[in-house]
């Protein structure tokens, strides 16, 4: 940015990158047991891999979502760095309002010491749906701040309900099936990462990780923090509740929406695209949509629209992979 | 039956004590948050078998409540079963399958309980002995 005092942005350590599990065990866990999500809970471990990742010198922020309401019981929160709760609406806002407000007073010197990183942890909804517009607005300025959405592809906070970003054919108490729309959920989801990155032509660099892949979502959250300007990292955080999973299927589950090219893991950096996960041959999306009760309702002819769905977005996106389902 | 309870109990210093909304503290960096235990949730319980154990620490990153910690300087792997939720994922992540799950229920030394949280005294009379 270039408001910041030159001492001030070289005093910001660039964080390194991990080689390996082992020095991802090390680093100290800044969101610490004793919280009140379900057992299992893929949003609480991404939330905790962001943590570990990030450091000490750091802010969280934490729009109205499950990472909320299920953290935060009364005067119990399990964050060992600064945190703070915003509207569902205006994460993006009040990021912008915390980094602006560390720029000028270092202009001003009242702040002597380094730029810290600035996290929004947003839900799918607090993100691609109903706050869009002040993530949007975020990125479009190009603040210095991490926009991080969890996607646990509902609104499992209130009791798992259709959100933008929820699959064709899902169950939702929004959206049952019944004998008129068997499928359950009618509308394709939205594509969050790919559609910030277009809106935005500031966008330095955005990620898209998964939970299952901890290292490299780690990796991801520590490039995204060393850039100075908005960054995007969309991390897939499976939830048991509202997929209908056993709690010790989430890592199953995160692993077969990768493996399946359900969700693709890539990085967004000086303009291009890398895909970090391209096998031989990606798995027919039945094996994942099998394991979940969610998807329980639907018939063969629906089975073949998802795959249809997904064998576009993988052509889309160059991986030329034929994916026949079952 | 008999059930050894662990006491576990947290002042709310006056100050402290809000009806809505204000800053609270935060716990230490590899700490805990001792007013809310989630031991008592577990059915299963990981019990780790240290000689299968190749110290991979892939359940140590699969844990979403970081239970799962480096104990004996580092070479083995131990859980904190006051937070524990049972959820599996460390069983399910394990190459090996070193860590196994024992229903709750066998051991005598039961779960974590909370008794009397917020230290009101018709709260202390319920669990009086």
């Amino acid at each position: 940015m270039t408001t910041l005092l030159e001492e001030q942005v070289q005093a910001k350590v660039d964080l390194p990158l991990l080689a390996n599990i082992h020095q991802a065990v090390e680093l100290d866990e800044y969101y610490v047991m004793g919280h009140r999500t379900c057992a299992g809970c893929g949003p609480a471990l991404s939330y905790r891999l962001a943590c570990k990742a990030a450091g000490p010198n750091s802010i969280f922020l934490g729009p109205t979502g499950c990472m909320y309401v299920a953290n935060t019981s009364y005067l119990c929160v399990p964050w060992a760095v600064p945190w703070m709760h915003t509207q569902i609406t205006d994460a993006g806002a009040v990021v912008s309002g915390i980094s602006a407000a560390y720029e000028a007073r270092i202009r001003k010197g009242k702040y002597k010491g380094t730029f810290p990183n600035i996290y929004v942890f947003a839900g799918d909804g607090g993100s691609s749906d109903i706050g869009i517009q002040a993530a949007s607005a975020m990125m479009y300025r190009d603040h210095d701040a991490i926009f991080i959405c969890y996607d646990n592809e509902c609104y499992s906070n209130t009791g798992i309900q259709t959100s933008a970003q929820t699959p064709y054919g899902a169950w939702t108490t929004f959206t049952p099936p019944g004998p008129k729309i068997p499928e359950a959920k009618k509308l394709f989801p939205k594509d969050f990462a790919r559609g910030m990155i277009a809106l935005h032509p500031a966008m330095q660099y955005a990620a898209a990780a998964s939970i299952s892949y901890p290292v490299d979502y780690m990796n991801k959250v520590r490039k995204a923090a060393n850039i100075h300007g908005a960054a995007l990292v969309h991390v897939h955080a499976i939830c048991p509740k509202g997929w209908g999973l056993r709690a010790n299927q989430v890592l199953l589950c995160g692993k077969l929406a990768v493996e399946t090219g359900t969700f693709h893991l890539f990085e967004y950096e000086n303009g291009e695209y890398t895909y970090q996960y391209q096998p031989k041959a990606f798995k027919p999306v039945t094996e994942y949509l099998k394991i979940q009760d969610r998807f329980a309702h639907l018939k063969p002819e629906h089975h073949q629209k998802i795959q249809e769905f997904i064998n576009q977005g993988l052509k889309r996106c160059g991986i030329k992979i034929p994916v026949e389902a079952v | 039956m008999k059930t050894r309870f662990k006491k576990y109990t947290v002042e709310i210093p006056e100050e402290m004590a809000i009806p809505f909304a204000g800053i609270v503290e935060s716990p230490k960096p590899n700490g805990e948050q001792p007013m809310m235990l989630t031991g008592g949730w577990r059915i299963y319980r990981p019990v780790i078998d240290s000689e299968k154990c190749v110290m991979c620490k892939s359940c140590v990153l699969a844990c979403p409540d970081a239970t799962v910690l480096l104990v004996d300087g580092g070479n083995k792997i131990g859980f904190n079963l006051d937070y524990c939720k049972g959820c599996g994922l460390c069983t399910w992540v394990c190459p090996v399958n070193a860590i196994d799950r024992v229903p709750e229920l066998d051991f005598e030394d039961g779960v974590p309980f909370q008794d009397a949280l917020f230290l009101l005294p018709h709260v202390e009379a319920l669990y009086a002995d």
